[in-house]
């Protein structure tokens, strides 16, 4: 891809006005947020400053497209609304529509091919708002289609497919619910501006880092929530947030590395490649695989001393990642480490309300308490923790019985050994919850979180409604008996590569109570656990030292005594 | 003075060069290397932590390869000069100076042996030269080249004693290597005194029983042997 460093003058003053307004933005907003240190906020809107970034419009690349779509006809429109947009688009595009129908991205299901689970939001029960399922009113704002509300969508209606969440670049696109949710939510998405679909349509390209993050930065409901690693700090990176994404060097979109092909892009978390073992593969050869040994090959260290031909090893047993990720959340945007539900529903004067009392590295303060959600605690330029993994993921899913005695539920769990050669030592960010489940079949729950009805936990409050009606609306069993239990989840770290330079030091494992000190069973050096060995070596050492001593010590008595006499 | 310490022939004592100069800078280079390398071993061991781990693999493996490089030339050094025969066990004397070292070093008697022209190690300094080369620094350097091997991965045929196994070995090995030391740094402070022990090796000159014929032969083969004052 050809990123364009040199536009024409009348860019660089567009670029210029842009930027100055930007700047005169943060001015006018930032003093109200750092004079206090926490706010209550009454209302429930989602959508604060901090979540609204990405509305913030991103300066346009010259395209290297072939096609300039401002000149298309059949885009000069009008349009009233998404569909007549993509109805347009796939009249010249049109095997678009056939390529996407399988991506996850729409389908919202993915059948695992290794444990033939049946995953993806359409199912999966989570440990953040918990369920998508029964909730795409709300959810589908991150549902690359238009019109997703219930179990009914039609997913073959390929102009229910939106193109421009993807594409546009002008950043004034954005989506709503698709359904009403209680009077106490509809809130938060007045006042914004409607959407210039001609001038949208118009200005299609491949996706930048705006069109994934809108979404994959604000997954579990706000900024960084869920992943540690996507954040709004990866729109316009500097080189020590993120090396490749770096706004004034490399400027990676996030393509640039989850290559792919017909509408089908490389990168599941479900099934994650952590052992690339193809690494750059032959020159020519075209690589679908979102690996750092795609590009970096599997010995990208120096071959010439003795520490490069260390590091080029290491990769058989270390992911990159390990290393080179050294803190997850940087940048000054926190993420989610801990939520506890049970304290959700708590009103001033009958309305819900957001307690800030976290204030983030980039100044902006974040919710710790929620009506609607509970309380929250954050981590910034936090450590990973580290686990064997071979890149299989398993999850707990709506239909699976558990024992809470065992302690907390594994919301995913995932396999891999030391002495397995598919595994690595991976980073993970680790996600802790107290939510509700069904306490008499032992199973996680889905809730009716959104909607008018009287059951929408999100206006009433009442987690026992929300669960019936969550369960009933699927026919799933339930025993009208609910309590809390923990929950952990486990997110493998891949963004945020830090510069060579941050990468870890040897001694940050090769120690004693080093980053890797709760995985065992294996050899590493450095860490002083060889306790058999150490105590052997100690008592020769010391007794050989004890042996000479007494045989110096009776020496010198003899010499006395014979001396002496 | 003339007795018969060694042998049938009768000798006398006369100061000549035991220790050429490429010995003498064999056994200290190597003194300095095993120095470093106890060093360094128990840093990436993590038994401490006085230097970083990666500077410790750094000087460990470095090192350990000079210390290779000079063990080789040894080994040939020792087998064209035929000072290899120095290190051939012999039972003569070994219980007399073992009897030495566990008794009669308390009731202040003298050393039984006498550094000769043919052997300049007492028995038992012998069979414990030639344990530590031929048992201990073969186990110290094939485990440390195995290691070696795994760690720039080239060592998959070692997949099936492991990593951990080779560690042990090489862990094993130094241990007995340590505790040489402490034995051989002590035995330095019998007999006369520490520096009678540790000049030759600085120096080369000894005093050696000689036999005439040996006496007569380096006088008219190798007359710069003796110590001319």
């Amino acid at each position: 891809m050809d990123i364009n460093k040199h536009p024409g003058s009348r860019h660089s003053l567009l670029l210029l006005t842009l930027t100055g307004l930007l700047i005169l933005v943060i001015f006018l907003l930032s003093p109200a947020n750092a004079d206090h240190p926490e706010e209550i906020e009454l209302g429930i809107s989602e959508y604060t400053q901090t979540d609204q970034k990405h509305a913030v419009s991103t300066t346009r690349q010259e395209s290297s497209s072939t096609t300039d779509h401002r000149e298309i006809e059949s885009l000069k429109g009008p349009f009233s609304n998404g569909p007549e947009v993509t109805k347009a688009c796939l009249e010249c595009h049109n095997t678009a529509g056939h390529q996407f129908k399988k991506n996850k991205h729409w389908t919202w299901e993915y059948k695992h091919p290794k444990t033939g689970q049946l995953l993806g939001k359409k199912h999966l029960v989570n440990n953040f708002c918990t369920n998508a399922r029964g909730n795409e009113g709300m959810c589908a704002q991150c549902h690359a289609g238009y019109n997703l509300k219930d179990d009914n969508f039609d997913y073959d209606n390929e102009e229910n497919m939106d193109c421009l969440v993807c594409h546009e670049s002008t950043g004034t696109y954005y989506k709503t619910p698709t359904t009403s949710g209680s009077p106490a939510c509809s809130i938060m998405f007045d006042g914004k501006d409607a959407i210039d679909w001609v001038k949208v349509a118009q200005s299609v390209q491949m996706p930048g880092r705006t069109n994934c993050g809108k979404c994959h930065f604000y997954g579990g409901g706000g900024d960084n929530v869920k992943h540690g690693d996507l954040s709004s700090a990866l729109f316009k990176p500097t080189k020590d947030i993120d090396v490749h994404m770096d706004a004034q060097g490399l400027d990676f979109s996030c393509i640039t590395c989850h290559v792919g092909e017909g509408h089908e892009w490389a990168g599941s978390r479900y099934q994650m490649t952590v052992n690339d073992e193809d690494g750059t593969g032959k020159p020519g050869m075209p690589r679908e695989v979102a690996s750092c040994a795609s590009c970096h090959s599997n010995s990208p260290h120096s071959i010439t001393t003795v520490l490069g031909n260390k590091l080029n090893n290491h990769t058989r047993k270390v992911a990159c990642e390990t290393c080179h990720i050294p803190e997850i959340a940087r940048g000054g945007v926190a993420t989610e480490v801990e939520w506890d539900w049970r304290t959700m529903g708590k009103l001033e004067n009958g309305e819900g309300y957001k307690l800030k009392e976290y204030t983030q590295g980039d100044g902006h303060h974040r919710a710790t308490y929620k009506s609607i959600k509970g309380s929250f605690s954050y981590a910034e330029n936090l450590q990973p923790m580290y686990a064997w993994f071979d890149g299989t993921m398993n999850y707990t899913t709506i239909d699976m019985k558990f024992d809470p005695e065992k302690g907390p539920v594994d919301i995913n769990s995932f396999s891999g050994a030391h002495d397995d050669p598919e595994s690595r030592i991976y980073p993970f960010k680790r996600m802790k919850t107290t939510q509700p489940y069904d306490k008499g079949n032992n199973t996680l729950v889905y809730m009716e979180l959104w909607g008018d009805t009287d059951s929408a936990l999100w206006g009433n409050y009442d987690f026992g409604e929300s669960i019936e009606a969550g369960m009933k609306k699927f026919k799933l069993p339930y025993s009208g008996e609910w309590g809390f239990v923990e929950t952990l989840s486990y997110w493998p770290i891949n963004h945020m590569v830090a510069p060579k330079e941050d990468a870890l030091d040897c001694n940050e494992c090769h120690a004693k109570q080093g980053r890797l000190q709760d995985l065992e069973g294996f050899y590493m050096p450095g860490t002083g656990n060889s306790k058999w060995l150490d105590l052997i070596g100690m008592l020769a050492i010391l007794g050989t030292l004890a042996g000479v001593l007494v045989h110096a010590g009776i020496r010198w008595i003899a010499t006395k005594r014979r001396t002496s006499q | 003075m003339s007795e018969q310490t060694n042998g049938q022939m009768p000798t006398t004592p006369h100061t000549i060069q035991v220790f050429r100069l490429f010995e003498r800078i064999w056994h200290w280079s190597q003194a300095a290397s095993i120095f470093m390398l106890v060093f360094t071993g128990l840093a990436i061991h993590g038994t401490h932590s006085l230097i970083s781990f990666g500077t410790a693999v750094k000087l460990h493996t470095g090192v350990a390869l000079a210390l290779l490089l000079l063990w080789i030339f040894a080994t040939f050094w020792l087998f064209t000069t035929g000072q290899w025969r120095h290190y051939i066990p012999t039972e003569k004397n070994l219980l007399k100076v073992a009897r030495f070292y566990a008794f009669d070093i308390f009731k202040g008697v003298e050393h039984p042996y006498h550094k000769t022209y043919r052997r300049k190690h007492n028995p038992l300094q012998a069979i414990t030269y030639l344990l530590v080369k031929i048992v201990i620094f073969p186990a110290i350097w094939i485990s440390g080249i195995a290691y070696l091997l795994i760690s720039i991965g080239q060592g998959d045929f070692l997949g099936f004693i492991g990593i951990g196994f080779i560690a042990l070995v090489h862990s094993a090995a130094a241990i007995a290597i340590i505790v040489f030391i402490i034995a051989h740094l002590y035995l330095l402070t019998t007999g006369h005194s520490f520096k009678e022990h540790v000049m030759p090796m600085i120096t080369g000159y000894d005093e050696v029983e000689l036999t005439v014929e040996e006496w007569a032969f380096l006088e008219s083969n190798e007359p710069d042997k003796f110590k001319h004052d």
